[in-house]
């Protein structure tokens, strides 16, 4: 109860405070060249959100896109027949994007159209969404979605979420965690939990209503499910030792965890719907960090039963046990993609700690980072960008960088150290 | 009488400078070395340990340096935490009191895999001061993996201080 009342005092304060801020580092070599026009509004104030700002800024952090600045625009059209291509296509435009807000009943709705400057055609013609007083950003995130689906034919990743710890630890005040919500820009931060013990391995339900982490609050390692609706808390686990990594199943089952109740920590599989736990691997050595496959029918863990810690695959239905890493003395803490093809690691290499890509095909690993002290890589859900954790200017921040390692981007936080993030699930 | 109480005391007073002194130039040496191979015994329990250690050996539960230093990704215990831990040992054997073994880890790699590391250290500790009879139930394990650092900042000089066991009393 304490933890909710410090919830609901704290949230103003941080939200204006707490923002992670994005620096681009690295974009692709020819990104498409958008124009985003400001939205069309006749709102007696200004609107409470720069949508068409906030469009440009997540379609740049793509590293796919370099977005036409306001002030070289010849004219601001919000409708088809003000769209004159020849002003888009002399400054290099390809495409543009044109919409108009309107304020009904507190409601606004939005309409928007994008055309191929090349092609001098309509590509979405008037779509339309709308929400709430609060929910401008989702709307612009919605656009942004939208947008770039239609030209780079992939599912935008705009309007998702991610979970990430936020440490305060110095000499002078107690340790203070944070387990906090934010836009995947890292706008609109909410604390969903504060502690003066560690909290650590935020993970989302696959429908992405849930979250599973590890909190030391009883004193020990114990890991709890919350609802992020009613922010109900359930405890899963009390055992002796080892209690974490929690990792939903795709289907949401089950939650993979480690245990060291036994005496080892050994990968488990709890049923969510029976609460039966299931030992998954038998072996003296260090087993920890589950993540499932794709397909839901296997778990892949990290291992020193090598001698080093390197990432391995069990097979739930035989059990059988599988290495996957060869290259390097220390791979740990897989993920594996949605598409099943690629395996994101913490990979150690002349002594810095990189994030590395595996094709599981081939077997070809990749360093895909180039700072130090990389960790907790989580890939977002349409596979182009992954968030990991990293050292920045004496803090922990996040950073992401595509699959291909050809966009770079940094989430510096003002305040705290931050880290362990985690990419939800797309929520529709 | 006098005299030779002041001399007394005055050889006393020179006595303790001197152990002082050691004490001081031995913080500086193991503060340099663990740079080097992270076998540093110093910081964290320092304060009182000097005072403690110059008074004598006779209750001294509070007097033995109460943190165990680790290699990288290893949970082995090195020699000189071997000495230490004997004398552990010999303060717990028959004693009913329990002790928390916290096991933690530097920030290198992921944290999950520390955590699992903090833990195997603990249990080293466990294990070897079971083996020299200490009652198992007295004491209790528990990692922090890398969630509390000793020293924070990033470099082997916090690294060597971190991947450690604390003996808690």
């Amino acid at each position: 109860m304490r933890i909710f009342v410090a919830l609901m005092l704290s949230l103003c304060a941080l939200t204006a405070r707490a923002q992670l801020t994005i620096e681009i580092t690295q974009g692709v070599d020819n990104p498409t060249r958008i124009a985003v026009v400001p939205m069309g509004w006749s709102g007696s104030s200004p609107l409470p959100e720069d949508v068409s700002s906030i469009i440009s800024a997540n379609l740049e952090r793509s590293g796919q896109f370099d977005s036409v600045p306001r002030t070289s625009m010849l004219s601001f059209p919000s409708k088809e027949s003000d769209v004159f291509y020849r002003d888009w296509r002399v400054m290099g435009t390809e495409f543009l994007l044109v919409g108009n807000i309107e304020e009904r009943g507190g409601r606004y709705y939005a309409t928007y159209s994008l055309f191929d400057v090349l092609g001098q055609r309509k590509v979405i013609s008037n779509g339309k969404v709308d929400g709430g007083a609060g929910q401008l950003r989702d709307v612009a995130h919605h656009i942004s979605d939208k947008v770039y689906e239609k030209i780079t034919g992939i599912r935008g990743a705009f309007s998702t979420q991610i979970l990430y710890v936020e440490a305060f630890q110095g000499t002078n005040q107690p340790d203070n965690f944070r387990l906090m919500l934010a836009d995947a820009d890292g706008a609109r931060p909410r604390m969903l939990l504060e502690s003066n013990e560690p909290l650590l391995s935020p993970a989302w339900s696959p429908d992405g209503r849930q979250v599973a982490y590890v909190s030391f609050e009883t004193s020990r390692p114990a890991i709890f499910l919350q609802s992020l609706a009613t922010g109900q808390r359930e405890q899963l686990t009390n055992f002796t030792g080892l209690n974490g990594a929690p990792a939903f199943s795709p289907d949401g089952n089950k939650l993979a965890m480690v245990l060291s109740k036994d005496g080892n920590p050994e990968i488990y599989t709890l049923d969510l719907r029976t609460r039966q736990f299931t030992r998954v691997t038998n072996h003296y050595a260090i087993d920890t960090e589950p993540s499932w496959t794709a397909d839901g029918k296997g778990v892949v863990f990290t291992s020193n039963r090598g001698g080093k810690p390197q990432i391995y695959q069990v097979t739930l239905a035989s059990g059988r046990v599988e290495r996957l890493t060869f290259d390097g003395e220390y791979n740990a803490r897989g993920r594996v993609s949605l598409d099943g093809n690629t395996l994101v690691m913490v990979h150690q290499r002349n002594g810095v700690f990189h994030i590395a890509a595996q094709d599981l095909t081939t077997g070809t690993l990749r360093i895909l980072t180039e700072t130090n002290l990389d960790e907790s890589p989580t890939i977002a859900p349409n596979g182009a960008m992954l968030l990991y954790a990293t050292r920045f200017g004496g803090k922990g921040i996040l950073a992401a960088v595509s699959l291909d390692a050809g966009t770079k981007y940094r989430l510096p936080s003002k305040q705290g150290d931050v880290r362990e993030p985690s990419w939800s699930p797309f929520f529709n | 009488m006098i005299t030779k109480a002041m001399k007394q005391g005055l050889s006393f007073a020179f006595v303790m400078a001197f152990l002082v002194g050691c004490s001081s130039t031995d913080t500086k040496t193991d503060d340099a070395d663990t740079g080097a191979n992270g076998g540093g015994v110093t910081t964290g329990t320092a304060d009182g340990g000097n005072l403690g250690s110059s008074d004598g050996s006779q209750d001294g539960m509070q007097d033995l340096e109460t943190v165990i230093y680790f290699d990288f990704d290893q949970a082995v215990l090195q020699p000189d935490a071997r000495t230490l831990l004997m004398a552990h040992a010999e303060q717990l054997r028959g004693s009913n009191a329990s002790v928390r073994l916290e096991g933690h880890a530097d920030e290198r790699g992921s944290r999950e895999y520390n955590m699992a590391l903090g833990e195997r250290r603990a249990n080293a500790v466990r294990d070897f001061l079971v083996l020299q009879g200490v009652n198992r139930s007295n004491l209790e394990v528990i990692s922090y993996g890398e969630e509390r650092p000793l020293s924070l900042g990033s470099g082997e000089s916090s690294w060597s201080k971190n991947r450690r066991v604390e003996i808690d009393y």
